[in-house]
């Protein structure tokens, strides 16, 4: 039989860490993600896998312990919200100069500063372009259900370790907060020391006589070796954008105008292309599912077929930079965006929508509810 | 007629009163000639290397110019971001409970970038070793004011000396973690004299022997010469510390374990 449980988005990523093998969590606390934490220590993870989890004492700590962990083969993770985010870039940079494969989440909330604990979309750009210093890139999955939210654990998970990579999950706090059913798999085993040393033949695990000494390091001061190192980083990026790209396509057949849109701008969208339908319009929506690498060939396929695209964010206009560059100018591309933590509602995008590209622009522009 | 004798003949094992470990690599030391650095290094390797503790042993490398120990030990090591070591170690720890996991810290990594990381690492008790070499100066950036820089100490962020009514006070922050529950084995120890060298690698086994015993985090602070940052000669450097850095930092055990 099925097992399947009504869970928050956050408690949903929790349990699915548990049972995807994960052996440890290294976290602080902060709204709208603070179940995450909560969840694994009430859970027992330790009796159930073995699995390790602590509340560290800042979120830099918490990346740094990921750090320390990742580097020796094990499957760790944390997760936190905007600005604990911010506080982890330097740990989430050297981990992409030393390659460590890794689980962050970003259950993300309103900003700049203290901002809100309400959700937003708007640390789009600091997920996908990379946050930290240097040239670098994360898988980047957003989730707009909660059995995503359960899913994309056993998933990023698969993915940084066939990549070498940090895989983010870019929630939000609406996700992470409604509930919803979860279909439950079965509990995966954790992989013993013996299969770390032979799967992950790079990780510090001891030197043994066998094998010289492995070193974790992003430091190269010679130029010429260090531009090597960047160069491979490129290609491994390159690689990934051919082959990991992934998206949903929401009644895109024969439509004629297309939201674009993640997460849980996405849900809002996926509710306004049915209103649209219901009035007769050929309306569509395209669901980037990993924002790095974005579905970029899709998007420009689509632009051949649609006469406008509208992107909706639940920030000022950042994904809507990355529409524009896949479509590179062949249709409109416009964008719209409620901010602060306020979504948007089904009638107000689409109302957008038919404004932006179907009513003639001499008509009085949609103005959105005030609070 | 006295003959002299080839290098067989006195290259005998009896006639040994001295080899290198052989856990210290190849690599020629990055250090100014006269820094304690690269004797920390040699007794700390000597000591995994009697304990035969190489596939059981993670290091961790700080920021600061031991950043290329991994150069020279030759075992498994990580390199951590700049006072971040102390949460590096913690996380292999956790997940890996019976290895020998140790970091090695400069005065500005552990004491002030890295306090918090420090700091909770000890409360936490992580059965991990801090080696903390503090010669009170940033070395690798060029001889900048560190936390634990002198009063009245010339440095190139303090060119007419620290200035403690707006620069703060040298922080004793190995009395600070002695005073913390966590922390089990607390001790300074200098490498500038071979009876110093003895006792401090007598602290090094004893702060190693207590990880593998599950005793909790054991801090061993060697307090050492910048001669470079400092302006003076190995010599002169050593004379100085003596009469300007054991006043303020004092050598000796500063917490042991009740009996």
């Amino acid at each position: 039989m099925k097992d399947i449980r009504l869970m928050k988005g956050n408690e949903a990523i929790a349990e699915g860490v548990i049972r995807a093998g994960c052996d440890g969590y290294f976290g602080y606390p902060i709204t709208p993600q603070s179940e995450v934490l909560e969840y694994l220590m009430a859970n027992n993870p330790e009796e159930r896998t073995g699995m390790v989890v602590l509340q560290a004492e800042s979120e830099i700590a918490s990346i740094h312990m990921v750090y320390g962990g990742a580097a020796a083969g094990k499957r760790v993770m944390t997760s936190s919200s905007s600005p604990g985010i911010s506080l982890m870039q330097e740990g989430i940079s050297f981990m992409a100069g030393t390659e460590l494969p890794c689980l962050l989440l970003n259950v993300v909330r309103g900003g700049p500063g203290l901002g809100t604990i309400q959700p937003s979309q708007s640390d789009y750009f600091q997920a996908v372009k990379g946050g930290g210093h240097g040239d670098y890139k994360m898988i980047v999955l957003a989730p707009a259900s909660v059995q995503e939210m359960y899913d994309f654990a056993k998933l990023g998970f698969e993915l940084a370790f066939k990549h070498r990579i940090q895989v983010m999950v870019l929630s939000d706090g609406a996700i992470g907060q409604m509930m919803e059913k979860v279909e439950l798999d079965d509990q995966l085993p954790r992989l013993t020391d013996a299969e770390i040393v032979k799967k992950y033949p790079w990780a510090t695990t001891g030197k043994t006589p066998d094998r010289p000494r492995n070193i974790i390091t992003s430091l190269d001061l010679n130029p010429v070796k260090q531009e090597i190192i960047n160069q491979n980083l490129q290609k491994k990026f390159r690689h990934i954008e051919q082959t990991e790209v992934r998206f949903e396509r929401f009644m895109c057949d024969d439509a004629e105008y297309l939201f674009v849109a993640y997460g849980s701008s996405a849900r809002v969208c996926q509710k306004a292309v049915l209103l649209g339908r219901a009035k007769g319009l050929k309306v569509g929506l395209l669901r980037p599912i990993t924002l790095f690498p974005f579905p970029v060939d899709e998007l420009a396929r689509l632009a051949k077929q649609v006469k406008g695209m509208q992107a909706i964010e639940m920030s000022a206009g950042q994904m809507v930079e990355d529409v524009r560059l896949s479509v590179n100018g062949v249709v409109p591309v416009e964008h719209y965006g409620r901010l602060g933590g306020i979504i948007p509602a089904p009638d107000e995008v689409l109302h957008v929508l038919e404004q932006n590209f179907i009513h003639s622009k001499k008509e009085k522009q949609y103005e959105p509810a005030t609070y | 007629m006295s003959q002299l004798l080839t290098r067989e003949e006195i290259c005998v094992p009896e006639n040994e009163v001295y080899h290198r470990t052989c856990l210290l690599t190849d690599a020629a030391l990055s250090y100014c000639p006269g820094c304690g650095h690269g004797t920390a290094h040699r007794l700390i390797m000597e000591v995994i290397e009697e304990m035969n503790l190489q596939a059981d042993t993670i290091g961790v490398a700080p920021v600061g110019c031991s950043v290329l120990a991994y150069d020279f030990m030759d075992i498994d090591m990580q390199q951590a971001a700049h006072g971040r070591a102390p949460a590096v170690a913690t996380g292999i720890k956790r997940l890996y409970p019976d290895k020998f996991v140790f970091t090695y810290q400069g005065d500005g990594d552990l004491a002030a970038i890295g306090t918090g990381e420090t700091l909770h690492a000890c409360n936490r008790g992580e059965n991990i070793t801090i080696f903390f070499v503090n010669n009170g100066i940033y070395g690798m950036t060029g001889g900048q004011m560190a936390p634990t820089t002198l009063p009245g100490m010339k440095t190139a962020t303090s060119p007419f000396g620290r200035d403690v009514t707006t620069m703060g006070y040298p922080l004793k922050i190995t009395e600070l973690l002695a005073m913390l529950p966590g922390t089990y084995y607390v001790t300074r120890q200098s490498v500038h004299t071979p009876a110093n060298v003895r006792k401090a690698k007598k602290a090094i086994e004893k702060a190693v022997q207590y990880q593998k015993l599950k005793k909790g985090l054991c801090f061993v602070e060697i307090v050492s010469n910048c001669n470079s940052g400092w302006k003076m000669t190995p010599l002169e450097s050593n004379k100085w510390m003596e009469e300007n850095m054991f006043p303020v930092y004092p050598l000796g055990d500063i917490k042991v374990p009740k009996p």
